[in-house]
């Protein structure tokens, strides 16, 4: 997450993006990165070739007495998956395949338009160009010959398509550039428990026990109180503990017998964070440690 | 000190507008778990009540909360309602119903100049194939590879063209085999000249002037051999729906190549998307298309034998489809751009 705002040139890089509704809320997204996208494309080729290897199996045993009907079903079959499969999952609510629901991206309109079906099959149609071709191309080099060289600079032709995404900010495929679409994260996180509640009453006790002075928990900015709740979700005992050294170090606490690693960095995370709330209420938002607000 | 901290504002603002924060998580759920089906009448009046309230909530807790999970728990919350709201809510046979009886047609329509130019470079590219191979018929190894022909080149007698012309070859794999073939080689082949159509359209172009060359050679093989008025019925039976789809696609194609060399004011990249969905649509109905062509050419060509028949059924076939593109509809008045994105 990040301030809301003007987007500085390095999250532009990183792929963020903005979204502003009508309501005029900036959403930001997240471009997908290119190796979510191979490895959703790979898990989707998979699932395609396991169907039609099945289907193979399946019809093999129907074409004995019926060869005619396995024949129309596998062309059909066949023809569906590699000119529909993406279409139709994309066309659906989540706008993903099975591949891209795996790694938690979506298709969506570049822009504020919207995801329209004409666009979805567009830049699906354009697979044809960006995918299907180079690799039929790459697979006729070996015929060897003067066509085996005719293939290869063929596929060499057809392999800019196939790596177009990598040569332009945007990460689009020569489909998402015609159709106006692009591939952004669509993450589902869950509600995680806030860290400051203590749904407990011993907890309550064992908070209690933490008193900071106001120039102990000035120590911090917002970089670190983030850097902190992440620690705290993972609970690693070893980071827990070490990261509990490092503050109680830099803040000058002591060490008391009996006092527990993650208690206290609760302790302090709760206390950081009224701080820097408190301080954001007034305006001021202290980015991190070196910021002297 | 200890008392201020477990009071944060944010915390007690979390713990007043969690509860619609996951009504709007279930339903988002519930909603994107079918896309077939329309949002029901509770959903239609509480989505964007619940919408709205998680885009409030957003904008309260990045300006006063630091819980970077409730943060990006939101922003993902509202980014998934607002693609739902502003996304397609119309239920699928509704929208294959618009798409037949208004977006397709009009697609069509409004690409008439494309679908002309098309159709004139496809029967161009047949007239020089039929000129060139009834002048000299060694100019038909050069369109056609001898897999293809089957035997019926122009060293052919003409009892073994004329039992090609006629009746079925079990060989084919049955007809149904053989029209489910035809169809998705169609279709596959149309799907390519629309999408090499972005190259300035001259791939397209190339690829409508092949496919013309080897039917006109095609035809001449059987000309010369004066079955002219035979070939004419085997081919007009499917072809008519067949070619027409191809002169489609090719026209999907020009439009995008079109708006990528001319894009007037626009750039070049917004020239090309604002094409893009009118090809698209134009290119779906031919898969359609393709699909009836199939059946024709693999179930009607092989077991009707008569020509007028077949003359009678590819010449309706022509008249409905232009019938159905180019008679004038009611939706065009509102300009295409609205018949097709709102």
């Amino acid at each position: 997450m990040s301030a809301v705002g003007q987007l500085s040139p390095e999250q532009i890089k990183m792929g963020r993006r903005h979204l502003v509704t009508p309501e005029g809320i900036d959403l930001q997204i997240e471009l997908a990165d290119v190796g979510a996208r191979i490895g959703a494309f790979a898990i989707d080729l998979l699932i395609i070739i396991l169907v039609i290897t099945v289907a193979i199996f399946a019809l093999s045993s129907m074409s004995l007495y019926n060869p005619e009907l396995a024949d129309t079903i596998f062309y059909l079959l066949f023809f569906l998956l590699r000119s529909f499969y993406f279409t139709l999952f994309e066309m659906g609510r989540r706008a993903a395949t099975p591949g891209k629901r795996a790694l938690k991206i979506r298709v969506a309109a570049r822009g504020s338009a919207r995801l329209s079906a004409p666009s979805v099959f567009a830049r699906n149609a354009l697979r044809e160009i960006g995918f299907f071709l180079p690799i039929g191309m790459l697979s006729g080099i070996g015929e060897g010959g003067v066509d085996g060289w005719l293939y290869l600079l063929a596929s060499i032709w057809a392999g800019i398509f196939l790596l177009f995404p990598l040569f332009n900010k945007d990460r689009l495929r020569v489909g998402d550039l015609v159709a106006g679409t692009w591939v952004v994260r669509a993450p589902r996180p869950m509600l995680a428990a806030d860290l400051v509640t203590t749904d407990r009453p011993e907890n309550e006790a064992i908070f209690a026990k933490f008193t900071f002075t106001p120039e102990q928990i000035d120590t911090y900015g917002i970089k670190e109180l983030h850097v902190l709740e992440d620690v705290l979700r993972a609970k690693d005992p070893d980071v827990l503990k070490d990261v509990a050294n490092r503050i109680r170090t830099k803040i000058g606490w002591v060490w008391e017998e009996g006092e527990n690693d993650a208690s206290f960095l609760r302790a302090y995370y709760a206390a950081l964070r009224g701080r820097l709330e408190s301080k954001m209420l007034m305006g001021v938002r202290r980015k991190d440690k070196f910021d002297t607000r | 000190m200890t008392r201020r901290t477990l009071t944060l504002k944010s915390k007690r603002f979390r713990e007043e507008r969690q509860e619609v924060w996951k009504e709007m998580e279930a339903m988002l759920k519930r909603i994107e778990s079918s896309s077939s089906r329309g949002l029901t009448d509770e959903e239609i009046i509480k989505l964007p009540r619940l919408y709205r309230s998680t885009l409030s909530s957003l904008s309260v807790a990045r300006a006063t909360s630091l819980d970077q999970s409730v943060v990006s728990y939101l922003e993902s919350l509202s980014t998934r309602a607002y693609y739902i709201i502003y996304g397609n809510q119309d239920r699928l046979r509704d929208r294959i119903y618009n798409f037949f009886a208004r977006d397709w047609p009009l697609a069509v329509q409004g690409a008439w100049k494309d679908v002309a130019a098309s159709s004139f470079i496809f029967a161009l590219g047949m007239l020089i194939g039929f000129v060139l191979v009834s002048n000299n018929p060694d100019w038909f190894y050069s369109f056609m590879n001898e897999d293809m022909a089957d035997g019926r080149t122009p060293a052919a007698s003409e009892t073994y063209l004329r039992s090609t012309i006629y009746g079925y070859d079990k060989d084919d794999g049955g007809l149904g085999a053989f029209t489910a073939f035809l169809f998705s080689n169609n279709s596959g082949v149309s799907i390519l000249a629309f999408a090499l159509g972005f190259a300035f359209a001259l791939p397209t172009v190339a690829l409508l002037l092949y496919n013309g060359l080897s039917i006109g050679a095609f035809i001449a093989v059987f000309t010369g051999k004066d079955l002219g008025f035979e070939i004419g019925g085997w081919l007009s039976i499917h072809g008519t729906t067949e070619l027409f789809a191809i002169a489609l696609a090719g026209a999907g194609g020009i439009l995008i190549g079109r708006a990528v060399a001319f894009p007037g004011e626009m750039t070049r990249i917004e020239s090309m998307r604002s094409k893009a969905e009118q090809a698209a649509i134009i290119l779906g109905g031919v898969v359609v298309m393709m699909f009836a062509a199939g059946l024709l050419e693999g179930f009607g060509r092989q077991l009707i034998n008569n020509d007028w028949l077949r003359y009678g059924i590819g010449g309706s076939m022509l008249t409905f489809w232009l019938l159905y593109f180019f008679l004038p509809r009611k939706g065009l008045g509102k300009g295409l751009g609205k018949g097709l994105d709102t």
